[in-house]
């Protein structure tokens, strides 16, 4: 059954009728239309459909809708401010960090939020932080170091 | 001006052998000049079912337009490999344009002409040269008709950044632009690329970043499952739980009583749809079906044996000299069995595809390798014209080969054409991996023989189900063959399961082989692995590469197994010529290996995009350590026990090593393959550390950690 919920989609305050049963990534793509937010696996295993909720990273194909009441959700489409990009997609364009790009949206918001807990990370850390983000096309080499670059140019800023 | 053979074909006669579509009206005027490379792609192997009749057609062509942007339409598709950034380059050296005013159209049936499919490293090398050509010969088009407006001969023209100059006054100019406007000019080319000089390149050779990263950094870059349409209905098809599997009963009624959700069928196929995704993935679950089974009595341990055993007719190929000859010549021989498995090409975007009906005519958005082969499939499976159908394939979220594969558009069509509403199909990741047209398990049995100099006296090499690429014997042995076991003429199936082309097709299986049986010998001789190979080769580009690799590595002498984990091995591939060398150290009590450091030089001849030639080498290595470590489809049957990324492991952030790759530079020789040479080696390299590092030798991948303590217990 639909109900209201009220949240903070990319920084605006947002309400929706609808099944607060489905899941966050079917309604960010379909709802909302910011399709982004992408589909890998449907069971958490490879990252693709990672947003932020509340500055987490988290697997929008496994959480409701219903979970988001009164939190912030950000997805790739609001990282950009007046078509400026945000130092990680900076740092990912700079880099060639990505080829097929499908899962490149996941990575920057997983990023993102390990940059947020921690903004000085050492390589080892952005391994481990982003270890279970699966990348096909084999460009991790090239992630690690836009990470580490972005990192880097945000100086622990935002 | 570029010398290339041109024969004139009358516009009138061509423009209905192609049914060719009123261009004009789609563009909007300007200058057309189509091109047909189909005479250089000789190498081009078509599946049977999209054989068309190539030679007529023109499969290419390249639009002048009034703003002076020039555009070429491909049917090629960009899947991550870059052919998007570099087509450009070569446009603008041969049209003496800026790169800014060069753009591409690419995988639409409708606005492109015919291409067989996105596969085999050959858009670079193949179509490449023949676009570079044709563009030649159509700025001649425009120089021409320059001349006309201008009232300057052509030998007094020339060409500059889209502008065509009078040599003796330079005040007489007209852009590209200028002389499209208000024209309807189409031009037939029939061309075979020339060996172009590489010192007139502005672009072609400099290395050049991704154009499509914002897109793809900022969510905005569309695949097939980004797009919506009104009244669009998400489907899941009922799937049988293992291949062999016949529906016997189905009840629909559990799935049926969720609102907003409807059960279609057609045919045999018993699909849910809704408009609300969840739905259609919860109510798919809810349907209960019974299934008769009559599978294969075979699974992942027994493969091996069953495909040594299965009705196979065989074909010899790179014999030299008398294997038995060689025998007598050899001091030591050696037989060995290698063993591979099926792959899933494993892409992060599932086979996905939206389908819409506009009365007669049919639109298909496909993540596809193949945009005409699913066209020619829907007019199959849908029993429509070809005419009416078109194929768009959008950024398409890797392919790997698997993409060459299409069923998901038919049966988005199918189900499009049931409910009267556009129809997307997204298949689960479960669903990936039990439709996926797997990498073929095989067998390789290597009988060879040296002499006390360490010196390859014959060769027997035996590949069951892989095919020859990359059995070429690129060693000199003086007496060889190699023979090629493949599923008999009317002999039942081998597979279980549909198998495809998987990054570089089966040439990975036989450079595993190869150069595992090659390192083993080495250390029987005594002789180091890189200087083994060295004594054995004659092949510059190879010998090149393997100096290279070893330069860039540091290496050093070392007689097998010399406890430091190194692994050498080289191979060839769509033309491309490599040599890798890795680094590992192995967890003796877990079995664990860790690549610590991989090194890959490559012979591509003119490399036309450095930057992307370098992601896509270390792609290659990165996605090689998956089938070298840890990936292998488990089956019992038709059963596939892998359907996820916690059971098909693929390579991880933890798993990156430090990774260099090196490109040769061979400017004055055609380019080559780029998106696949450089996996071939990642088996073998990883195979040989192992054995450097411990004596102990595994002969079949994945190396997993319990494969691995297993032979560490043998050595």
């Amino acid at each position: 059954m639909a109900k209201s919920i009220t949240f903070t989609l990319n920084g605006k305050k947002t309400r929706a009728e609808i099944d607060p049963d489905q899941t966050l990534l079917w309604v960010l793509r379909n709802h909302f239309g910011l399709t982004g937010t992408k589909f890998g696996c449907g069971n958490g295993f490879c990252g693709a459909c990672t947003v932020l909720i509340d500055d987490e990273a988290v697997r929008s194909c496994s959480v409701p809708f219903g979970d988001v009441q009164g939190k912030k959700v950000v997805t790739i489409e609001g990282l950009a401010v007046n078509g400026r990009l945000h130092p990680l997609q900076q740092a990912f364009v700079d880099n060639d960090a990505l080829q097929c790009g499908y899962c490149t949206p996941g990575m920057i918001l997983t990023a993102l939020a390990l940059l947020k807990k921690n903004p000085a990370p050492t390589r080892a850390q952005i391994i481990e932080g982003m270890d279970d983000n699966l990348c096909r096309c084999g460009a991790h080499p090239r992630i690690i170091k836009a990470i580490d670059e972005a990192a880097k140019k945000m100086k622990g800023g935002k | 001006m570029k010398k290339v053979n041109t024969t004139g074909k009358s516009a009138a006669n061509e423009a209905a052998a192609i049914k060719r579509r009123d261009f004009f009206r789609i563009l909007g005027g300007g200058i057309l000049v189509f091109f047909s490379p189909w005479d250089a792609l000789g190498i081009m192997a078509l599946p049977a079912d999209q054989a068309r009749t190539l030679t007529k057609d023109y499969n290419a062509f390249v639009h002048f337009a009034a703003d002076g942007s020039v555009t070429c339409y491909t049917g090629k598709i960009e899947m991550g490999q870059g052919i998007i950034n570099s087509l450009p380059p070569m446009m603008a050296d041969e049209l003496n344009v800026a790169i800014e005013k060069v753009k591409l159209v690419m995988g639409d049936t409708e606005l492109c002409p015919y291409d067989a499919g996105t596969w085999g490293s050959l858009t670079t090398r193949s179509f490449g040269p023949a676009m570079r050509a044709a563009l030649a010969e159509a700025r001649g088009v425009m120089v021409e008709l320059a001349s006309e407006k201008l009232k300057v001969p052509v030998s007094d023209l020339k060409v500059e950044n889209g502008t065509i100059i009078s040599v003796k006054d330079p005040q007489k100019k007209i852009t590209y632009g200028e002389l499209a406007q208000g024209k309807r000019i189409e031009r037939y080319l029939t061309v075979k690329p020339p060996v172009e000089d590489y010192r007139d390149f502005t672009y072609v050779g400099k290395p050049r970043f991704r154009t499509d990263s914002v897109e793809k950094v900022t969510g905005k870059a569309l695949y097939a499952g980004d797009l919506k349409l009104p009244g669009m209905l998400f489907a899941r098809i009922l799937r049988p739980p293992s291949h062999g599997a016949t529906l016997k009963s189905v009840n629909t009624a559990p799935a049926e009583k969720i609102a907003g959700v409807k059960v279609v069928r057609d045919g045999d196929m018993v699909a849910v749809v809704s408009e609300n995704k969840d739905l259609a993935d919860e109510a798919v679950a809810k349907i209960e079906a019974e299934y008769t089974f009559s599978e294969m009595p075979v699974n992942d341990k027994t493969i091996f044996d069953w495909m040594l055993k299965a009705d196979t007719s065989s074909s010899v190929s790179n014999t030299a000299g008398n294997i038995e000859e060689g025998r007598k010549e050899s001091d030591v021989v050696f037989e060995h069995e290698y063993h591979d498995v099926y792959l899933a090409h494993a892409p992060m975007e599932t086979h996905t595809a939206l389908a819409v009906f506009e009365g007669e005519k049919l639109t298909v958005w496909a993540a596809t390798q193949s945009p005409f082969g699913l066209q020619d499939g829907l007019a199959q499976g849908l029993g429509m014209q070809r005419d009416n159908i078109r194929v768009i394939a959008p950024f398409v979220g890797g392919g790997f080969g698997g993409k060459s594969a299409y069923q998901q558009g038919i049966e988005a069509a199918r189900l499009a054409k049931v409910t009267g509403k556009p129809v997307m199909v997204v298949w689960s990741r479960e669903e990936e991996f039990f439709y996926d047209t797997f990498h073929s398990a095989a067998v390789v049995k290597v009988n060879s023989g040296m002499d006390d100099n360490g010196l390859i006296k014959f060769w027997d090499y035996h590949v069951w189900m892989a095919g020859t690429r990359g059995a070429e014997q690129i060693y000199e042995v003086p007496n060889r063959k190699t023979t090629s076991y493949s599923r008999g003429r009317n002999a039942p199936p081998v597979h279980p399961f549909a198998t495809g082309p998987w990054r570089a097709p089966n040439n990975n299986t036989n450079t595993f082989a190869r150069e595992c049986q090659i390192d083993i010998m080495a250390a029987r001789a005594g002789i180091d692995p890189l200087d083994f190979r060295l004594r054995n080769l004659k092949n510059q580009h190879v010998i090149d590469c393997l100096k290279a690799a070893a330069d860039r590595f540091g290496y050093t002498p070392g007689r097998l197994p010399s406890g430091r984990g190194i692994g050498i091995a080289c191979g060839f591939d769509a033309g491309t010529w490599q040599a890798t060398i890795a680094e590992i150290s192995v967890d003796r009590n877990s079995g664990k290996i860790t690549v610590k450091r991989l090194v890959c030089a490559q012979d591509m001849g003119l490399c036309v995009n450095p930057q992307g030639a370098l992601i896509q080498m270390e792609g290659c290595l990165m996605m090689g350590m998956g089938y070298a470590l840890s990936e292998e489809v488990l089956f019992e049957g038709g059963d596939i026990k892998t359907k996820g990324f916690d059971t098909y492991e693929i390579p991880k952030f933890s798993w990156t090593p430090e990774i260099e790759c090196i490109i040769l530079d061979r400017k004055d020789q055609a380019p080559q393959g780029g998106g696949e040479p450089a996996i071939i080696a990642v088996g073998a390299v990883i195979a040989n550390a192992l054995f450097d590092a411990t004596g102990a030798r595994v002969f079949r991948v994945p190396l997993t950690p319990s494969r691995v303590l297993e032979a560490l217990k043998k050595s």
